[in-house]
């Protein structure tokens, strides 16, 4: 059955719905690095909760205008509406007023979130309508979707993405290196102000699939998740996008075989699992990553003590360096070295013999640098040089 | 003002002022500290802290979801700080990942059980229902003094007096320290005072709000509540002790006058039902940080 879904073999209506959703996921992602990397990821969240009021009225405008209430252009059209006011009532107090972002941002979620629910009881007060339906645009939900909404959904995610791609260039130009954009005559507010449009487009058209309580993630979760896996501008992009489409596609294609359950929570789910597979395994900055880089240092460093001690004469007692020199083949159980172990031991003592002539000179300050006890002093000077410092080691010693 | 207003909207309106104060005051130190959000995230993460109790205990009880409630708001700090330093990201964005993704979990774990022969649903979660809690018991105003009447007060009034007196025992024993750390965390530091337990302290005493009021009032007003009346009060003065005492009187005032409006409202223009009394809260208090921001004394940064 998910494998009939995710092959879109269930409906016109449910293919519709999940290429819209997945073109949605890839415009939210795209649009989600710009917002993530600008450092302004949670003002979506106040765009979307500011919808809920707009969503309302315009219900209520149309049943009084004798209309059907759940009409969806008419719906996203309040949304729009209403989440413009929300935006500009966080611009205005953060601008205008001593609070920060983060503080005009929760007020202006709750508040209108608030006035929402208000709106919305009032409306299952009213007789007429057939109000039901609407808490649909809380957690999304896309099963039994009319014929026209789902071709509305489509068509509407594919002109945000076209347009999400016809502004990448200054989008990208603002987030990655502001400083240049602006010397080259952009105008970062400008800038900013498409970016908070194509963001507000985004929240209304995903508020039917995802929902405006967790539209948020669908913005944010794949562009921290791209973050990962490169660090260059484009592929950042690129890739927030492919996450986002996968987890729209995988998220409308599950709910439609399961039309039960909200939309929202299985689409912010899988991007969730994308983020927590790329924490785990990202080869540059996953924990995996790191922990290896950690272990392999770790055994470098037991390693190198292991052999000057083996160098020196003196036993070695600590189990792992026992255990790490062992199975390299330097040392016998018993701890003696074996022919192996002598040999990578009077190295080791002479490496450390020529570091500290390059640390005590002057003249090496920039070799000296690099000394780390790990690194091998062939890395960092030329064989001229280390034939300079082997003589002093010969050197003989004046005696006073 | 009788019988059934002491019956009716008496004992809503004192769990509004309890709910509001008790998030307003540890609002103020996370407002000044740039933690505003916390709040935010906090009651979204409370519902799949509800939500897993529920599973694992099977039945619709306090003190397992007050738990369960508080786990889930530990541990939504814990995997945002985590994920802040293990990938190098932003705190909002980190914060944004790991709300989300619990409270859509909590959704459909809710979705998924068979919740329908108790009183737990998204919408509760979300709106929550003062409304209801009325005092049957009551007669009039002498059942405040009947023992026997008190008996059949809500339980949520007691529960939520009780989290409102934790809060303040909280910010009265740690006032110098809070205030110390939330202006100069570096001073605050080189007294030899322990900054980071003290944060996690305030995060944990706003979870014990939040979880306190959740179950009375659903999440939209806990976090208007944790933000709007310290941001009110903040453009009134700039003094702390000063500015927690404005937010407390914002909050209270959101309280009553939302309750009224919401409950007596609609009847006052010729609606017959009530409105979400949660929403009219949140939307009043609002309205306050409006009239704050547009004529406060202090609005503007710098004076």
């Amino acid at each position: 059955m998910l494998a009939d879904a995710l092959l879109l073999q269930l409906g016109y209506n449910a293919t519709l719905v999940t290429l819209g959703a997945a073109l949605l996921g890839m415009a939210a992602g795209v649009a989600g690095t710009f917002l993530f990397l600008r450092k302004r990821a949670l003002v979506s969240d106040a765009i979307s909760h500011a919808t809920l009021p707009g969503v309302g009225l315009a219900f209520v405008l149309m049943v009084a205008m004798g209309g059907d209430g759940r009409w969806l252009p008419g719906l996203l059209l309040g949304a729009a509406v209403s989440a413009t006011v929300g935006l500009l009532c966080v611009q205005w107090l953060t601008t205008r007023t001593r609070l920060g972002e983060d503080a005009a941002i929760g007020a202006i979620l709750s508040v209108f979130f608030g006035l929402g629910i208000v709106i919305l009881t009032v409306i299952q007060t009213m007789t007429a309508g057939r109000q039901a339906g609407l808490e649909g645009f809380l957690l999304g939900s896309t099963a039994g979707m009319l014929r026209s909404d789902a071709i509305l959904l489509a068509v509407a995610s594919a002109a945000v993405l076209g347009l999400v791609l016809i502004l990448r260039r200054p989008l990208e130009l603002a987030a990655f290196d502001p400083g240049y954009a602006e010397a080259t005559g952009w105008s970062l507010g400008r800038i900013d102000l498409a970016m908070m449009g194509i963001v507000l487009v985004v929240t209304v058209v995903g508020l039917k699939v995802v929902g405006l309580i967790l539209i948020v993630a669908l913005l944010i979760v794949p562009a921290v998740t791209a973050r990962f896996w490169t660090d260059r501008a484009s592929h950042v992009v690129m890739i927030a996008g492919v996450v986002g489409g996968v987890s729209g596609y995988v998220g409308a294609a599950t709910s439609a075989i399961a039309p039960a359950l909200p939309t929202g929570p299985i689409v912010v789910l899988v991007g969730f699992a994308l983020f927590a597979a790329s924490l785990l395994l990202s080869p540059g900055r996953g924990v995996l990553a790191s922990v290896l880089v950690h272990r392999r240092y770790q055994r470098r460093v037991h390693m190198r003590q292991g052999l000057l001690a083996l160098a020196q004469g003196q036993p070695i007692f600590e189990a792992l360096t026992r255990r790490l020199m062992h199975r390299a083949g330097l040392i016998l159980p018993d701890g003696v070295a074996t022919p192996e172990g002598q040999a990578a031991a009077s190295k080791a003592l002479l490496d450390e013999t020529r570091w500290s002539i390059v640390r005590a000179d002057q003249s090496f300050a920039a070799a000296a640098i690099r000394y780390d006890g790990l690194t091998p002093i062939e890395d960092v000077l030329t064989p001229d040089q280390l034939r300079d410092v082997d003589l002093r080691i010969a050197a003989p010693q004046v005696v006073p | 003002m009788g019988a059934e207003f002491v019956a009716l909207s008496l004992t809503p309106i004192l769990i509004g002022i309890c709910v509001a104060v008790a998030c307003a005051l540890p609002g103020n130190f996370l407002l000044l500290r740039g933690q505003a959000l916390i709040g935010d995230a906090i009651s979204h993460v409370v519902l799949p802290g509800i939500v897993v109790a529920f599973l694992l205990t099977g039945v619709v009880a306090t003190g397992p979801m007050l738990f369960g409630a508080a786990g889930a708001a530990v541990l939504a700090v814990i995997a945002i700080d985590l994920i802040r330093r293990l990938g190098r990201i932003e705190a909002g964005a980190a914060m944004g990942v790991v709300f989300t993704a619990m409270f859509a979990g909590g959704v459909l774990l809710l979705e998924r059980s068979d919740t329908s022969s108790v009183h737990l649903d998204v919408e509760h979660a979300l709106f929550g229902n003062l409304e209801s809690l009325i005092w049957l018991d009551a007669t009039g105003w002498a059942s405040l003094v009947d023992p026997v009447a008190l008996a059949g007060l809500p339980a949520e009034l007691p529960r939520m007096a009780l989290a409102l007196l934790v809060v303040a025992a909280f910010l009265f024993l740690f006032w110098r320290p809070l205030a110390l750390s939330t202006f100069d965390e570096g001073f605050a530091r080189g007294l030899g005072l322990r900054t980071g337990p003290l944060g996690l302290s305030l995060v944990v005493v706003s979870a014990i709000a939040a979880v306190a009021a959740f179950d009375a009032v659903g999440s939209i007003i806990v976090i208007a509540m944790f933000i709007c009346p310290p941001a009110a009060a903040r453009m009134m003065t700039n003094r702390l002790g000063h500015q927690v005492a404005w937010s407390a009187g914002f909050a209270t005032l959101a309280a009553i006058v939302g309750y009224v409006l919401a409950g007596y409202g609609p009847l006052w223009v010729g609606a017959a039902a009530s409105v979400s009394a949660a929403g009219m809260i949140a939307t009043v208090s609002g309205v306050i940080l409006a009239v704050a921001a547009v004529a406060g004394p202090h609005r503007k940064r710098g004076s």
